[in-house]
């Protein structure tokens, strides 16, 4: 037991000297909006929610724990944040919720199952996923994908582009109180996940772009169906701008909220459109092409200021990029196989299997050992909705991975959180954690 | 993709301790170099870990795009260390990113079960925070030198480090309804 001295000098006031490191959170001796805190202080420190602080106190700093469910923070993202009043001082977003091991899982699936591992991680751009994995495979395999099957890929990934994109613009529209556009943008997307079906037989978790290729041909009429979906979307995007992007007060929720500089982004190794929103460009698929990017003109998306409008605007405008780069694939796509014709690691088809041994021998080897990729490491990385996507692969020259690692851009896009929301309001919070557009899925794996 | 050290010429003299003074092969900011599918792969001994990381950073490898760890220990046998870099349980890795020339280079360090511990890049890239966090709580490598050395994907009070090899797959048995009770 404290003595009455040391209640009266407590910082917190007198009765609450029991709270342990109080002084790490009332001393702000260090200049991070990083709330460098264990769960079990924060605990403590937040107190229990039968004994709330009353007078004096309740004006001083706070913590105050904000999920891990809480409909704004995109799943199971739980934020311990340090409070004054209603202005954010330190933050510490705190992951795990979602975590399922799926980087140990991988190692128990062959090459060929990988893909159904990966799909599940950033459920709002699966395809980013299997293409990471599937490019890093086939670097390990030494293989050359068939001409047909980059231009599929590039199709899928850039129509996936759009549909995240438009949750994106849903779910921000959601948290910032514009409920019409939540609506809107879930209305768009599944157009989007309409064609994925058609393609893929599954909405999302495709597994379809797998290693050698992509696991069917598109289907017949996909023209059709793809040019539905650009004389749709464009039209809808600009009733977004209608109701959105010259809306006075979704602009003034938006403008100078979340700022963050070129140098922070680069320090915080942030990718995709937080980095691009300060104004600095870079692109995996201009600067580092993959797939056939080379190839399909499109411009890179840039801000000015770094804060969450700049987010909000690079996303509506990439969009119309990705369906311009879609246009032009309708035109170049090739003919040809849709997967490597190497016997030791695509599936033969259906109807081979009757006729001949070997289709059958390797058929049954490649589904149940799987096939052996020689012993190596490597890493592939493709711009995902999010930032760089990036897969680390080890094998050692087995049926399974030794290690798979993916660098999830959500997972390192989320340390800008406290940057970002330091010295902003609460409500500002939820506008902040909406531009950054963390999927869980991919921040825990 | 430019190699501004190439060749070792401005290899530092180092301490009388340090076993790999002299690499056989090529080098690169004073360490092994090798190349991996048209990466280049710098092979840092464990105690010069950080001071290469900050050679590269200053020859503009402005990002740290990912850090992870791996457990070799269930390994047959690793073929791509270049001569002169001994084999460890722990193998620490870092992808730098130079946006000037566009070129990657991945750094491997060998880091032995009995003392795993590399120095934190967190004063050089403040981005790997949470990737170290998560190396050392899937992985068990300690980085020495982090600010907030705790666990970021499982619990706070779990115990181990499941990534490692000798840790099995979870299992949940699966239980049928109305199925006959196991003979």
């Amino acid at each position: 037991m404290s003595d009455v001295a040391e209640q009266a000098t407590s910082p917190m006031g007198p009765g609450r000297t029991d709270l342990g490191p109080s002084e790490r959170v009332y001393r702000r001796d260090d200049t991070s909006a990083v709330l460098r805190l264990s769960e079990a202080e924060a605990a403590v420190l937040a107190g229990s929610p039968d004994d709330p602080p009353t007078g004096d106190i309740a004006d001083q700093r706070m913590i105050l724990n904000m999920g891990p469910s809480h409909p704004s923070t995109h799943g199971v993202l739980r934020l311990m944040l340090e409070m004054e009043g209603e202005a954010i001082l330190r933050s510490k977003p705190v992951i795990g919720y979602l975590h399922t091991g799926m980087e140990k899982t991988a190692e128990d699936l062959t090459y060929l199952q990988g893909p159904t591992n990966v799909t599940r991680m950033d459920y709002a751009a699966p395809l980013f996923s299997e293409l990471a994995f599937s490019m890093a495979v086939e670097q390990l395999l030494g293989v050359e994908v068939p001409p047909r099957a980059t231009w599929i890929r590039m199709l899928m990934c850039e129509l996936n582009r759009v549909s995240s994109h438009l949750l994106f613009q849903a779910t921000n529209g959601m948290d910032l109180g514009a409920v019409s556009m939540m609506i809107y943008g879930w209305r768009e997307r599944e157009e989007v996940l309409r064609f994925f079906e058609e393609v893929t037989g599954l909405r999302m978790n495709h597994n379809y772009i797998r290693p050698g290729g992509v696991a069917a041909d598109l289907h017949d009429g996909w023209q059709a169906d793809v040019r539905r979906l650009l004389e749709l979307i464009p039209p809808r995007l600009d009733e977004y701008d209608k109701l959105l992007t010259g809306q006075p007060i979704f602009r003034g929720r938006l403008q100078g909220v979340g700022v963050i500089t070129p140098a922070e982004a680069l320090a915080l190794s942030a990718t995709g459109p937080i980095l691009r929103s300060t104004g600095y460009a870079w692109d995996l698929r201009r600067d580092q092409p993959y797939l056939a990017y080379d190839e399909v003109e499109f411009d890179v998306i840039v801000g000015t200021h770094g804060d969450s409008f700049d987010r909000y605007a690079i996303r509506q405008n990439e969009i119309r990029e990705s369906l311009r780069i879609v246009e032009q694939i309708l035109d170049l796509m090739p003919a040809g196989d849709y997967r490597v014709q190497d016997k030791k690691v695509t599936p033969p088809p259906r109807a081979r299997i009757d006729e001949s041994m070997e289709a059958l021998i390797h058929h049954f080897k490649i589904f149940t050992e799987g096939f052996h990729v020689p012993q190596g490491e490597t890493y592939a990385a493709v711009e995902s909705p999010r930032g760089e996507l990036g897969c680390y692969l080890v094998s050692d020259g087995g049926p399974k991975p030794y290690r798979m690692h993916i660098r999830g851009p959500s997972f390192v896009n989320l340390q800008t959180l406290p940057h970002l929301m330091e010295g902003g309001l609460i409500a500002d919070g939820v506008a902040v954690i909406s531009s950054v557009d963390p999927i869980m899925g991919e921040v825990d794996r | 993709m430019t190699d501004p050290a190439e060749g070792g010429a401005d290899l530092e003299p180092s301490s009388p301790d340090d076993t790999t003074a002299e690499p056989a092969g090529p080098t690169a900011w004073g360490v092994p170099v090798t190349e991996a599918f048209g990466q280049m792969v710098l092979h840092p001994p464990v105690d010069r870990w950080f001071e290469t990381v900050a050679a590269c950073r200053d020859d503009g490898y402005v990002m740290a795009i990912d850090l992870t760890a791996v457990d070799y220990s269930a390994h047959p046998g690793r073929t791509d260390l270049p001569e002169g870099v001994r084999p460890e349980r722990f193998e620490v890795v870092a992808s730098l990113l130079s946006h000037a020339t566009g070129g990657r280079v991945r750094l491997r360090t060998q880091v032995p079960e009995s003392d795993p511990e590399v120095a934190s890049l967190f004063d050089l890239y403040p981005g790997t925070e949470a990737m170290e966090r998560e190396a050392w709580d899937l992985l068990g490598v300690s980085f020495s030198g982090h600010p907030d050395h705790t666990r970021i994907l499982m619990p706070e009070d779990w115990e181990g480090h499941p990534l490692r090899r000798d840790v099995s797959m979870g299992r949940i048995p699966v239980q049928f309804r109305d199925a006959p009770p196991a003979r």
